[in-house]
């Protein structure tokens, strides 16, 4: 197949879907919905003038993202230190993953953002506040994942490195992290999701200091905005997508020349 | 050298005085589940000759090879090993898939320390070898199943061992790269001529290769026979299709059937 055609079929097909949407769109916001109650759904063009070509409102939402960004990536990189730390602490000495596991299950199951406000009672309603959120919620599956990849050495590694007198150090840092390396990162690219979750949702119950996106996205909805609450929506989504696909490239970047699922991905884009 | 911090093997011990480089004395294995692995087995192994081992499969070869190591202690028997430089070699390559063919075979020398510039140089030596000078950057991945073995080989070799252990090195390659690395595997012996246990389900692998074939019977292993290999080294890759290597194949095969009733 030519590169371009190619091309064609690798965009091509999600290309038409994003076209079928917005015609889509369009449809609803003016054959389906009254004038007086098109604000439900502006069409598109308003979206993309008021929200984001309008300087003052773009200012406002880029600040706020900006804000949501940083809390979520401060929470995902403490959470990220914490996580893998404790998963080789577990894995080093049995009675550490005894003791303390089935507390971080526990904080799997409880629903972190009910707790919000009793940390806002606690801790004030400040960026530090939003940050712990984002590390309760991102910090299970690192943990997990991070334990999993420690403990999935292949038995005759371990044999060859006993063999050989390896330290529990070297047998740590020579064979059991780089093995986990892969599933650290799957663990980071779920947790990088939850942490935007947590930075936006949480703010849905700070409502006070300076303003995340999900205060505006409260704010615009109270105050009927839809053209700017439709341009928060969106970047939200892709403040998540951008995570994502950041955590992906760099997972591919580190183990992509080795790890077979990383490679299998590559070959499947 | 250090403790093993694991807690893990038991170091057999090890008589330097004595002339075997590692000998078995009613060597007895039975695991916690109850099942007997091997039970009484004998076995010498002089410097500089090659011993092998055939056998059913789940007769306990491999746990032969491990309580040599150390790896796995013994319920009963005596074993010694008379040498510190024991090279081991997996049924799988077990390199590791991160490192480079030139960093996997450095891994053994890292382990123990030596300088940059050893390691450097021991592995430069052994690749070349190996044949495999073309491939020092290569990750593990992209090498073919023959090629991973010779990596797993030279990294072995990498620590010059007296005693060499062979764990089925050859059974997942196809026919024809299992001869080529059987013939390779023969000039190694010749130029370093290490002493060795070669254990293997191949009846035409262990009489092109060693001095001794020992057959172990079907589980609980017992040493059910003891043929000596008569061809003298070098062994042209021809010898494996002469008459007389056929007759002893046959008397060998003939004998691991009786052991498997």
């Amino acid at each position: 197949m030519s590169p371009i055609r190619s091309r064609l079929g690798t965009f091509g097909p999600p290309l038409a879907v994003f076209l079928l949407v917005i015609v889509g769109w369009y449809g609803v916001s003016y054959l389906i919905l009254d004038p007086d109650r098109r604000f439900l759904l502006p069409p598109p063009h308003a979206v993309v003038l008021i929200g984001f070509l309008d300087p003052t409102n773009l200012t406002e939402l880029l600040d706020a993202l900006l804000l949501s960004a940083a809390v979520a990536g401060t929470g995902l990189a403490i959470a990220a230190a914490i996580g893998i730390a404790t998963a080789i602490v577990m894995s080093q000495a049995g009675w550490v993953e005894r003791s303390i596991y089935p507390y971080f299950v526990v904080l799997q199951t409880i629903p972190v953002l009910a707790l919000v406000p009793l940390f806002g009672f606690w801790l004030g309603f400040g960026v530090e506040c939003r940050v712990l959120v984002c590390v309760l919620i991102a910090l299970f599956p690192i943990v997990a994942n991070t334990l999993f990849g420690l403990r999935s050495v292949d038995e005759a590694h371990h044999d060859l490195f006993t063999l050989h007198r390896a330290s529990r150090l070297t047998r740590l840092v020579k064979l059991q992290l780089p093995t986990a390396l892969p599933s650290i990162f799957t663990g980071l690219r779920i947790s990088a999701g939850l942490a935007v979750i947590g930075a936006i949702v949480g703010d849905f119950f700070f409502k006070q200091g300076d303003p995340g996106i999900g205060i505006l996205i409260d704010l615009y909805r109270q105050r009927l905005q839809s053209e700017q609450l439709f341009a928060a929506v969106i970047l939200s989504s892709l403040l998540g997508v951008l995570v994502f696909t950041a955590c992906g490239w760099l997972s591919r970047r580190v183990v992509g020349g080795w790890h077979s699922s990383a490679m299998d991905r590559e070959a499947m884009r | 050298m250090a403790v093993d911090g694991m807690g893990l093997p038991v170091t057999p011990v090890r008589s330097a005085g004595a002339s075997a480089m590692l000998e078995f004395r009613g060597v007895r294995k039975q695991f916690q589940d109850g099942t007997v692995a091997i039970a009484g087995v004998d076995l010498v192994v002089v410097p500089g000759k090659l011993v092998s081992v055939v056998g059913p499969s789940g007769c306990g070869k491999s746990t032969i090879l491990r309580i040599a190591t150390g790896l796995v202690r013994p319920s009963a028997g005596v074993v010694s090993v008379a040498t510190d430089r024991v090279g081991y070699v997996f049924q799988d390559s077990t390199l590791l898939p991160w490192r480079t063919v030139q960093a996997n075979v450095e891994l053994l020398t890292e382990l123990h320390g030596l300088p940059r510039d050893e390691r450097r140089r021991r592995a430069d030596e052994v690749i070349r070898l190996v044949g495999l000078e073309g491939f020092k950057g290569h990750r593990p991945r992209t090498l073919s199943g023959g090629m991973r073995m010779r990596v797993s080989l030279a990294r072995a070799l990498t620590m010059a061992p007296e005693l060499f252990l062979f764990d089925e090195p050859f059974s997942s390659l196809d026919e024809i790269t299992r001869q080529r690395l059987g013939d390779e595997l023969q000039l190694l012996y010749l130029t370093h001529g290490f002493a060795g246990v070669f254990v293997t389900h191949s009846v035409t692998e262990a009489i092109f290769l060693t001095g001794r074939v020992l057959v172990l019977s079907q589980r609980p292993g017992r040493i059910v026979g003891n043929f000596p290999v008569q061809f003298d080294y070098p062994r042209p890759p021809a010898i494996r299709y002469s008459a007389d290597f056929a007759r002893l194949a046959s008397e060998i095969s003939e004998c691991l059937r009786r052991g498997e009733q």
